[in-house]
């Protein structure tokens, strides 16, 4: 009996809509949680990139781009370096030097603690937003061989 | 008997340390040998991979455990710089390999192949032809 | 007995790099590198790098296999049986090989607390963390805060890879065109 496309993922697209919003919901702790556990910026992008990617693998590029844009993906790279380096701007305009946390706050644990976590979540930011557009770069061009080659 | 101890605590001792080096040089026998490109990034991983083992071994202490305060005054932890060095070398390094693979992809559309030597060849018959490189 | 753990699974690591040399079909050679950076997360579980296993397992066993899978259906599967030229990159890379393991003959033992590399800064991060900063993971201080500089740099570096990336495949030009009929040689 040959199945329509579509009827033969099955039960890839149902697992799939189960398990992205647990991953999405993950890289957000991971990425908040950096400071209590393994994890931090780096790790949690990459997680978030990966939900996204798995949703366009499994659904398609259009139905992924459609909910996830790429100009999100670009804004994104863009703006977690901005946040990182405006972190750093910040804390110059507030007398000290580039980069120097102590400023931002009146304790030094609690300024530590807000610097890390901005700085944290530029990183996060831009590596989600690359992961995202280099997936939808190389998914994007119109590929060589069919499925049934592999 | 003293020297059977002294040989098996040398061996275990470095034994990371060798098996670095096996691993980091059969990625560079990938690297030198292989003439498909997408072969020559997947042994540029597995040296780079070798590299951060290296790292890591070397931060490693006996009887330390993961450097996550728990509030326990008196604990041992294992190095902390070198993961810090090697969080940034595995995303930089992952960076580097997206940059390969698109330049492979692009190889491949311009000279219709991604052999090492074919492309060579295709370069040399060019320039005997006088014509200017390709897109 | 952690010790024989890790001696079994570098040995693990030895013979899956053995195999990548060995195969030529592509999607088994990235499959294997998959699996080799899988095993490489887990030695360093067993190394205390829990930071550098997270980060090992989701950018190696994730990403650095879907990146050479899109790559591989953009390219080729198989690779060219080359006749004989591995004969002078056997002997280099056994030449240097030789070399490295007699360096490593001065190297401090493995898990040596007294080591150099234990007793030059590392203390002081420990310590400042527990009386200054008080945030319970020693290695986001340390990336955040003590060499915030050095991540900001890396940070650049991924921005850059992926305006290159972009720029490089992100438009999808059907660029199919052979270059023996075309004479100027230069795409829009």
């Amino acid at each position: 009996m040959k199945y329509r496309l579509a009827e033969r993922h099955k039960l890839l697209r149902v697992i799939t809509k189960m398990l992205v919003p647990p991953i999405m919901l993950f890289g957000l702790y991971v990425q908040f949680h950096g400071d209590y556990g393994p994890g931090g910026g780096f790790q949690a992008g990459i997680i978030f990139a990966t939900g996204i990617a798995l949703y366009g693998i499994v659904f398609g590029l259009d139905k992924a781009k459609a909910v996830f844009p790429m100009g999100w993906a670009r804004n994104m790279i863009a703006g977690g370096v901005l946040l990182y380096a405006g972190t750093g701007v910040w804390s110059m305009l507030q007398g000290a030097q580039f980069l120097n946390y102590n400023v931002l706050a009146h304790e030094v644990a609690h300024a530590q603690h807000y610097g890390i976590l901005l700085v944290e979540f530029g990183v996060g930011m831009t590596v989600a937003g690359v992961i995202i557009a280099i997936f939808y770069s190389f998914a994007g061009r119109p590929p060589r061989m069919s499925d049934e080659d592999w | 008997m003293a020297d059977l101890d002294h040989l098996s605590g040398l061996v275990l001792g470095l034994y990371n340390y060798w098996i670095v080096i096996a691993l980091m040089m059969t990625g560079l026998y990938i690297v030198m040998a292989c003439g498909n490109l997408v072969k020559k990034i997947v042994g540029l991983n597995v040296f780079q991979t070798s590299v951060f083992l290296f790292y890591i071994s070397m931060g490693k202490v006996e009887g330390g455990t993961a450097p996550i305060l728990t509030g326990d005054p008196a604990e041992m932890f294992s190095n902390p710089l070198p993961h810090v060095l090697i969080l940034t070398a595995i995303v930089v390094g992952v960076a580097g390999t997206a940059l390969g693979l698109a330049l492979a992809v692009r190889i491949r559309e311009s000279y219709g192949t991604i052999e090492e030597d074919e492309i060579n060849a295709a370069d040399v018959s060019d320039a005997r032809l006088g014509k200017g490189g390709r897109a | 007995m952690e010790i024989y753990v890790n001696v079994v699974l570098m040995g693990m690591l030895a013979i899956i790099a053995l195999a990548i040399v060995r195969v030529r079909h592509l999607f088994a050679a990235v499959m294997l590198a998959g699996v080799y950076s899988l095993v490489a997360a887990i030695v360093f579980v067993s190394l205390d790098a829990v930071d550098v296993a997270f980060t090992e397992a989701a950018v190696g066993a994730g990403v650095s296999t879907l990146l050479f899978l899109g790559a591989l259906a953009l390219t080729t599967r198989r690779e060219k049986v080359t006749p004989n030229r591995s004969f002078v990159p056997l002997l280099v890379v056994l030449a240097i090989g030789a070399a490295l393991v007699y360096g490593t003959l001065d190297l401090p033992k493995f898990g040596d607390p007294q080591a150099p590399v234990q007793t030059h800064v590392a203390p002081f991060y420990i310590q400042d963390t527990r009386d200054s900063i008080q945030i319970p993971n020693i290695v986001t201080t340390v990336l955040a805060s003590y060499r915030g500089f050095d991540t900001l740099g890396e940070v650049v570096v991924v921005f850059t890879a992926g305006i290159g990336v972009i720029l490089l495949i992100g438009r999808a030009h059907l660029s199919q065109r052979r270059h023996d009929d075309d004479e100027s040689g230069e795409e829009a």
